[in-house]
């Protein structure tokens, strides 16, 4: 009974999609298709033939909206492989929505589309042809390209030009295979037929971009291509290729492409197409979108070949016109091209600043970033100062996804062409206080390293500091900037005196105030706080009547549960304890460090650059701000008993901020929590944390005492190779254990699922 | 999870047509792409498409990858095509399918493209092979559009 009812006509695809419409709610939806989707089962089931087709299409209907349909891949097979060119049809569709890269059921594929690529019907072959470009796997490249080549040759257009298209398709797939199609692919630029050209022209630019060999071989085609390229332009109205008064727009751009690849670095190619260039630039019709798109192509051709300098002009004028379009897509396009061509004819981009300056207001989104990148690009030693209170404003009205690209790169470029000191700090100081939180970590570093080698400026960077914090939880970059400079130059903030502008008045007791206030704030990064307490200990010997308020507020942090600042607290302690002798001279200015990293620092976008870009700065930067520490613990363990034995050798503060390094290993995140286990239990985390990662065996005293201990590796998995290795210097005994982390280039900007 | 798909070249990735309502109409992959990456793709794009004000340019930078979408009445139709690529053409090519559809089914509209979606499929495979234009001519596109309709005998029937 059951089965007299499956068997019953199924619901037409028409009356399934009108059921499904009108359901009024998810659910009901849901019901619908998988009720539907229950019959469809038990009627492939059946082997039902008449109705497969219409089962297969709702299934197909069904897979749009979201639902899972694979259990239709195999009827899709036996459509293909049905006599019916209905099921042919819907089975090819099929198994082009539905089928993915399983080996089992390609192979039954590549049998039926060797079978259909030799049917007598055009109609037939064609399906095959366009499902083997749909899907094609390299397996299936390798079964079916001797048929393709065959297939390239025949007389019938319609199934030239797709047999073309397969053929760029397999290439594309299996580089290999690329030899066999040469021969062929030569005689097909005499064809007359609009659909093979394009097709042929499309064949030829991959393989050019494939094998330089082929590349040069195909050189000699570029009269042929300007012949073809003259002819569009040249005949009048075929009203059969036309687009808005363009002659078979599509054509002329795939062939300006092609030209464009041929004519790169070769004087001769790029000399035969330079007339032909300057014709197509000057004869199309721009009162539409298609002129400009191919007067686009012909641009990026322009500049791409060895082309006559007033045709560059040409190129770069045709951009300027672009800008001033009332068209959006057409003002995007120009920015993005002038981005490209800026290198090249950097003086000609330039005449063009001021427009590119106003798309920086525009609304929309795109076209701001393009401008912003393309804005940073033209900033020079003549325009510094024009262009950054532009991009100032921009800064300060951005969205905040731009604020960190933002910020970086004016910071990098004040740096390349600031006419003097003043105005550099200045600037930076703008930065800091309009970006607020979203300044990248590693630039800290930089400002402050600008600021040290601005060594006649520190009293009026110092003030100039003080007095632009506002807010500490949103401004951390700035509040760890200005906490250094009150350490390292905090006579300066009190002398009453600047070198520039009216002195700003600071008292001791205000600067000590302000770091203290750092500390106990509740928004402050650990980062931060540790900046706060290492300038609280040099203001020790800097200031004379806030020294007992200092040491009150360093003791506290003994307590801390942050291992970092309770290890400050502590060793500062002892300093004034036992060593106060030694004090002033453990707390003299920061020697200057040379600047060589400045200039890699700030290379703006590319995520994966970032990435390990980001990580070295960190490390520079902890390298800076430790480097106080050091000296201090040198000499501390020297005496017995001190209470902090070699733990200079802390692992950067991991926690600070978001890392991407550390979320992408999750191995560094594992250090610091074992850090933050350690931490109430006083003194040694180092000891502790180096047995966790060493293993069990390593004692610490084999640590303190063994200088020879192998590098460890501990992470090694695409290309990423992480390794420890454990140092020890001989002039100081019991002090250094560090961590060296050598990051490798990456191989690749992306990574294998698999 | 990130998309890892090995592009070159500079052909058209995919193409998707959806509704205003962020209904997707219509699907074509011409890069290898797993189940999960679509759905996740199709879904990523229709809400940042769909979010963008209507006086804005047609491209968005996603991913890798440069979207140009452009709205016809109720639909949208967005197509991947790499960073080099020309994104001034493809709308040209978007408006190009849109004519054939138009003359096909005589001033198209989303209900055509709904109820016969294996129809405008078709139509783009005449138009578009892997993910390159393969006619340029409009009526040889409907031409062998209108013969294979010819050969389908009883199309009501089975369908």
């Amino acid at each position: 009974m059951m089965r007299s009812l499956t068997m019953s006509t199924p619901k037409r695809l028409r009356d399934l999609i009108r059921e499904i419409r009108s359901a009024r709610t998810a659910a009901d939806e849901r019901a619908v298709v998988q009720k539907e989707c229950a019959a469809i089962r038990d009627s492939f089931r059946d082997e039902d033939n008449t109705y497969r087709c219409r089962n297969v299409a709702k299934l197909l209907y069904i897979n749009m909206l979201g639902y899972p349909a694979h259990f239709g891949q195999l009827e899709c097979l036996k459509l293909i492989a049905s006599q019916r060119f209905t099921d042919k049809r819907i089975g090819y569709l099929g198994a082009m929505l539905l089928l993915d890269e399983r080996q089992d059921v390609h192979l039954l594929v590549t049998n039926s589309l060797k079978n259909d690529l030799s049917h007598q019907t055009q109609y037939i072959q064609s399906l095959a042809l366009c499902t083997l470009g749909s899907i094609c796997s390299a397996e299936m490249s390798r079964d079916l390209a001797g048929e393709i080549e065959k297939m390239i040759k025949t007389s019938n257009a319609y199934i030239k030009k797709k047999s073309i298209l397969c053929a760029f398709r397999i290439i594309r797939k299996v580089p290999d295979l690329m030899e066999m199609f040469i021969p062929a692919t030569r005689a097909l630029l005499n064809e007359k037929n609009h659909g093979v050209l394009l097709t042929a022209v499309c064949l030829i630019t991959e393989m050019c971009e494939k094998s330089p060999d082929t590349l040069h071989h195909f050189r000699k085609v570029v009269p042929q291509l300007v012949r073809i390229l003259k002819n569009l332009i040249m005949a009048g109205y075929s009203p059969e290729h036309d687009v808005s008064g363009v002659s078979d727009p599509f054509l002329q751009v795939k062939i300006l492409r092609l030209l464009r690849i041929l004519g790169r670095n070769d004087n001769e190619a790029s000399e035969t197409m330079n007339d032909i260039l300057a014709q197509v630039a000057t004869n199309t019709d721009t009162s539409k979108n298609v002129g400009h798109a191919i007067l686009y192509e012909i641009v990026l051709t322009i500049m791409g070949i060895q082309s006559e300098p007033g045709l560059r002009v040409l190129a770069v004028n045709i951009l300027g016109r672009f800008l001033l379009n009332n068209d959006k897509n057409i003002r995007y396009v120009a920015l993005n091209t002038l981005h490209i061509v800026v290198q090249a004819d950097y003086n000609a981009v330039q005449r063009h600043r001021t427009t590119i300056v106003d798309c920086l207001k525009d609304p929309d989104v795109s076209i701001r970033r393009r401008a912003m990148e393309l804005s940073f690009a033209l900033v020079n030693t003549n325009n510094a100062r024009g262009m950054m209170k532009e991009l100032l404003h921009f800064l300060e009205t951005c969205d905040p996804e731009f604020k960190g690209d933002c910020s970086s790169n004016i910071i990098s470029v004040a740096e390349k062409y600031s006419p003097n000191k003043r105005w550099h700090i200045d600037t930076v100081l703008k930065v800091l206080t309009l970006v607020g939180n979203s300044l990248r970590e590693d630039l800290v570093s930089v400002v402050i390293q600008t600021i040290a080698e601005a060594n006649t400026l520190y009293s009026y960077a110092v003030q100039q500091l003080f007095t632009n914090v506002h807010d500490i939880a949103s401004q951390q970059p700035l509040v760890q900037i200005t906490s250094w400079c009150i350490g390292e130059y905090g006579e300066q903030l009190v002398s009453g005196q600047s070198e520039e502008d009216e002195p700003v008045q600071v008292t001791e007791d205000e600067a000590v105030t302000f770091l203290e206030k750092v500390l106990y704030n509740n928004n402050s990064y650990e980062v931060t706080k540790e900046y706060a307490i290492t300038a609280l200990m040099k203001l020790t010997s800097r200031f004379k009547s806030t020294i007992e308020k200092i040491k009150k507020i360093i003791e506290i942090y003994g307590r801390s549960t942050n291992v970092e600042l309770q290890q400050r607290s502590v060793e500062y302690m002892s300093v004034f304890k036992k060593y106060d002798h030694l004090r002033p001279a453990l707390l003299e200015n920061m020697p200057l460090i040379e600047s060589s990293r400045s200039k890699s620092v700030i290379a703006n976008g590319e995520e994966q650059g970032n990435l390990l870009e980001s990580d070295v700065n960190r490390t520079n930067e902890e390298n800076l701000h430790q480097n106080e520490s050091p000296n201090i613990l040198d000499l501390l363990d020297t005496g017995p008993g001190a209470p902090v034995k070699s733990m200079n050798s802390e692992p950067p503060p991991t926690k600070t901020g978001s890392s991407n390094v550390n979320d992408l290993l999750g191995l560094l995140d594992d250090v610091a929590a074992v850090t933050a286990e350690t931490a109430p239990k006083a003194p040694a985390p180092v000891v502790n944390l180096m047995d966790g990662l060493l293993g069990p065996d390593l004692s610490s005293s084999q640590m303190n005492g063994n200088t020879g201990l192998p590098p460890i590796t501990a992470f090694s998995k695409n290309g990423l190779l992480i390794e420890f290795s454990c140092e020890r210097d001989e002039n100081q005994p019991n002090v250094t254990t560090s961590f060296q982390l050598q990051l490798q280039s990456p191989s690749a900007t992306y990574s294998n699922e698999n | 999870m990130s998309l890892t798909v090995i592009i070159s070249g500079n052909m058209m990735q995919f193409m998707l047509l959806f509704s205003r309502q962020g209904k997707l109409r219509l699907q074509k992959w011409y890069a290898a792409y797993t189940e999960k990456q679509k759905k996740k793709t199709v879904r990523e794009l229709v809400t940042l498409v769909l979010s963008r004000k209507p006086k804005m340019c047609s491209f968005l930078e996603w991913k890798d990858l440069k979207v140009v979408y452009k709205r016809y009445a109720s639909l949208y139709f967005c197509c991947a095509i790499e960073s080099d690529d020309n994104e001034l053409l493809t709308l040209e090519v978007i408006h190009r399918y849109v004519e054939l559809l138009d003359k096909y089914f005589g001033s198209v509209c989303e209900l055509d493209i709904i109820f016969n979606f294996e129809k405008a499929y078709f139509m783009l495979d005449e138009f578009l092979l892997g993910g390159e234009v393969q006619e340029t001519s409009k009526k040889n596109v409907l031409k062998a559009i209108a013969a294979q309709d010819l050969l389908q005998e009883h199309v009501r029937m089975h369908v």
